[in-house]
C-alpha cells in the first residue's frame, strides 16, 4: 500500500513532475447544446419583418378580392356618393373622392403647421441650445410622441375644438381645422426628432468653415445646413406625412364626420381611416360594404408605404453620398 | 431697444476700430431674433400642449382616487370606477410582449450580428420600415383577416379535438395581443438594432480571439453590455401597446365585458378567448359615444390613461440617462 499515490494528499512535487489530469468527457453545457438551434431561430425571425408585411399585403388583399372585380373604379375615384348600406332594393355607392379629400386636406392642414414648427424647432435643439436646455427638450419632444392617438382626438373633441369654435365661429367644434391641428401637433414629434438626426448628422467641419468665412450661426444654418441635410430634412417631413396620413383614432374624434368635400376650414370632414375605424363594427362579414373598407384599406397601404419606402431612400442616398 | 450703438455715435469710432458696423449690428439682431423664434417655436409645441394637460388633470379631480382605479365601471361607465380597462390593458401589453420581445430581439440580432451586408439585408431593412408606416387601421384590418377569421378558426379546431375547453373561444385577448405585436415589431427591431449597434466592435473580437463562436459572443459579450437599451426599446413598446386604439378595435376589445368584483377572478378574469375592455378603448367610447356620459368620467379615463403612457415612458428614459451616465466606453 505504501508504493500507491495518494492522489488526495497535499502536493508536494514539483507541478511538472505531476502526472497529466485524466482527460475528462466534454461537460454538457446547456448553451452549448442549443447553439445550432437557436442560430437558426434567429435567421428565422430575421425574416419575420419580410414575413409580416407580405402577410398583410395578403390578408388586406384576400378580404377585398370578392368586390375588386366589380367595383366601379371611376366612381370610386371620382365620386363622393358613399352609401355602403342603402335600404332594400336601393343599389349601393362607393364613391370615395370625399374620403381621399378628406385625407388629403386634413394632412395638408397638419404639414402647413408641423413642417415650419418642427423645422424651426428641429433647428433650436440642434444649433442655439446646449446642455440641460438640450436635453430637456428632447426628452418633452419624445414624450409628446408617446401620447396615444385616442388621447389627442380627446383633446381634439373636448379641449381644442370649443377653443377653436369661439375664435372661427365653426357650426360645430369639431372639423378640418381641429383635426388639422391635432395631426400637425402628433407628426411634430416625428419631424422634430428626425430633422434634429439629420441636422446633427452634418459634419462639424461644415459649420466650421462657414463660420470662418464670416457667416453667422443663422446664415450658417439657411445656407449651410439645410442644402447639406436637404435630404434628411425632406424625408422627416415625409414621414410625419405618413404618420398624418395613418392616423385613425384622433382624426375618428376631431374631424366631426360628415361625407362631403370641405369648401372652407370650418367644414367638418371624414377620412379614409376614420370611415373603416367607424363602420367596420356595422359591416356585415365579406358583405360589399366590409370588403369596400378594405380596398380602403389598400389604397392607405399603398399610399403610406410608398412614402416610407421613397423617405426611407433618401435617407440611404444621403448615407451613401456622405461615405464616397 | 434702439440703444445708441458705436457706429452711431460720433467720436468713439476712433476708441474702438473693432466696433461692429450697422450691417453686422442689424445681422447680430437678426441672428437673436432668429434664434428667439425658433426657441418661440419649441415653446408653442410645448407650453399649450402643458396647459391641456394640466386642464385635463384639474377637470379629472372630482372623479380621481384609489377606489376610481379599484373599481369596476357600472352603468356604461357613467360610475364606477376603471379597473376592467385597466386589468384589459394589462393584458394586452403581457400577451403582446410575449409574442414580439423573443421575436423582435432575435431579429435584431440576426440584422446586426449575422447579416452581411446584402440584398436580402437591404430588403429587410425596407420591409422594416414599410411596416413601421404601416397605418394602424390597417393594422386592425389584417389582424381581423389574418388572426380573427384566419387564426381562430384552426385555435378552436385544436382546442375543440383535445377537449380542453367547451366553449369556442372568440375574438378576444389573443388575437388583440397578436395584432399590437405585429404592429410593434418594427418598434422593437429598431431599437434593439441600434443597442446592439452601440456595442464596440473591438468587444466582439476580443471574445472571437478568444475561441468564442459567435453565439457564445453574443450571448456573453453582445447581449449583457446592450440589455439596458433593449429594455428601453422593450418599455417604449409597452407604452404603445397601451395607448394604441384602433387595433384592438375589430380585434378582441369590447366596451362592454362585465367581470369579478372581488376575488382571485377580478385579478384572472378571463381566458385568452374572451373579448376585454382597454382603457383606450374605453376612452374612445365614453368620450363620444355614450349620451349623458358625466365630464368628470371622461376627464378622469383620459387622465388615467395620459398619466400611465407618461409614467411609462419616464422610466424608459430616465433608465437611458443613468444608462449613459454609467457606460464605460
Amino acid at each position: 500500500m505504501s508504493d500507491t499515490v495518494d492522489a488526495g494528499g497535499p502536493v508536494t512535487k514539483h507541478p511538472a513532475a505531476m502526472p497529466p489530469p485524466p482527460v475528462k468527457r466534454r461537460k454538457f453545457r446547456f448553451f452549448d447544446a442549443i447553439e445550432k438551434p437557436t442560430e437558426w431561430l434567429i435567421r428565422l425571425c430575421g425574416w419575420s419583418s419580410i414575413i409580416g408585411i407580405v402577410a398583410i399585403f395578403f390578408f388586406i388583399f384576400k378580404e377585398a378580392m370578392p368586390i375588386v372585380p366589380r367595383l366601379d373604379w371611376k366612381e370610386f375615384f371620382t365620386s363622393s356618393r358613399w352609401i355602403p348600406a342603402p335600404g332594400a332594393g336601393n343599389p349601393a355607392h362607393f364613391g370615395a373622392l370625399a374620403l381621399i379629400v378628406g385625407t388629403f386636406a386634413t394632412t395638408a392642414i397638419a404639414l402647413l403647421i408641423a413642417v415650419p414648427l418642427g423645422l424651426g424647432a428641429a433647428v433650436y435643439i440642434s444649433e442655439f441650445s446646449s446642455g440641460k436646455m438640450k436635453e430637456t427638450l428632447k426628452v418633452v419632444i419624445e414624450l409628446l410622441a408617446a401620447i396615444p392617438s385616442i388621447v389627442w382626438g380627446f383633446i381634439g373633441l373636448m379641449v381644442l375644438g370649443p377653443v377653436l369654435q369661439k375664435f372661427t365661429g365653426a357650426t360645430q367644434p369639431t372639423n378640418l381645422l381641429t383635426g388639422g391641428i391635432i395631426l400637425a401637433l402628433m407628426s411634430v414629434p416625428i419631424i422634430v426628432s428626425l430633422g434634429e438626426d439629420a441636422l446633427r448628422a452634418v459634419p462639424d467641419s461644415y459649420r466650421e468653415a462657414s463660420l470662418a468665412l464670416g457667416a453667422n450661426p443663422w446664415e450658417t444654418v439657411r445656407r449651410v445646413l439645410f442644402p447639406a441635410a436637404r435630404n434628411g430634412l425632406l424625408a422627416a417631413c415625409l414621414l410625419g406625412m405618413g404618420r398624418a396620413i395613418g392616423e385613425t383614432m384622433a382624426v375618428l374624434l376631431a374631424t366631426g364626420h360628415s361625407n362631403r368635400i370641405p369648401e372652407a376650414f370650418t367644414d367638418p370632414i371624414r377620412t379614409m381611416t376614420a370611415t373603416i375605424a367607424a363602420e367596420m363594427g356595422e359591416a356585415a362579414q365579406h358583405s360589399d360594404h366590409y370588403c369596400m373598407l378594405f380596398v380602403l384599406g389598400i389604397v392607405l397601404l399603398l399610399i403610406t408605404c410608398a412614402t416610407n419606402v421613397a423617405a426611407d431612400l433618401i435617407i440611404k442616398g444621403v448615407r451613401k453620398k456622405g461615405k464616397a | 431697444m434702439s440703444t445708441p450703438t458705436a457706429a452711431t455715435l460720433p467720436s468713439p469710432v476712433a476708441k474702438n476700430p473693432f466696433a461692429p458696423g450697422a450691417f453686422e449690428l442689424r445681422k447680430a439682431r437678426a441672428l437673436t431674433r432668429r434664434k428667439w423664434m425658433t426657441l418661440g417655436f419649441c415653446l408653442l409645441l410645448i407650453i399649450p400642449l402643458f396647459a391641456i394637460l394640466i386642464d385635463i388633470f384639474v377637470k379629472a379631480l372630482p372623479a380621481l382616487s384609489l377606489d376610481y382605479l379599484w373599481e369596476n365601471p357600472t352603468d356604461k361607465g357613467k360610475t364606477g370606477g376603471l379597473w376592467a380597462p385597466l386589468i384589459g390593458t394589462f393584458y394586452l401589453v403581457i400577451g403582446s410582449l410575449l409574442v414580439v420581445t423573443p421575436i423582435g430581439i432575435l431579429a435584431a440580432i440576426y440584422l446586426n450580428e449575422y447579416a452581411k451586408d446584402g440584398w436580402l439585408t437591404r430588403t429587410i431593412g425596407i420591409t422594416v420600415t414599410s411596416l413601421a408606416g404601416v397605418p394602424s387601421i390597417v393594422h386592425a384590418l389584417f389582424g381581423l383577416g389574418a388572426f380573427v377569421l384566419g387564426l381562430l378558426p384552426v385555435v378552436n379546431g385544436f382546442l375543440m379535438s383535445t377537449g380542453l375547453v367547451d366553449k369556442k373561444w372568440e375574438a378576444g385577448l389573443l388575437t388583440a395581443s397578436l395584432t399590437v405585436a405585429v404592429m410593434n415589431l418594427p418598434v422593437i427591431i429598431t431599437s434593439t438594432r441600434e443597442a446592439l449597434g452601440a456595442v464596440p466592435m473591438a468587444f466582439r473580437e476580443a471574445c472571437w480571439n478568444l475561441g468564442a463562436t459567435r453565439f457564445q459572443t453574443i450571448r456573453t459579450v453582445v447581449l449583457p453590455n446592450s440589455l439596458s437599451g433593449i429594455l428601453t426599446g422593450i418599455i417604449l413598446v409597452v407604452s404603445r401597446a397601451a395607448g394604441e386604439t384602433a387595433p384592438i378595435l375589430f380585434t378582441g376589445a369590447t366596451f362592454i365585458k362585465f367581470i369579478a368584483d372581488s376575488g382571485i377572478e377580478k385579478i384572472f378574469p378571463y381566458t385568452p378567448g374572451e373579448p376585454f375592455m382597454a382603457m383606450s378603448m374605453h376612452l374612445n367610447i365614453i368620450s363620444n359615444q355614450i349620451s349623458q356620459m358625466p365630464e368628470a368620467m371622461k376627464y378622469g379615463c383620459a387622465a388615467v390613461l395620459i398619466a400611465l403612457i407618461l409614467a411609462i415612458n419616464s422610466v424608459s428614459i430616465a433608465l437611458r440617462v443613468w444608462l449613459r451616465s454609467r457606460k464605460r466606453w
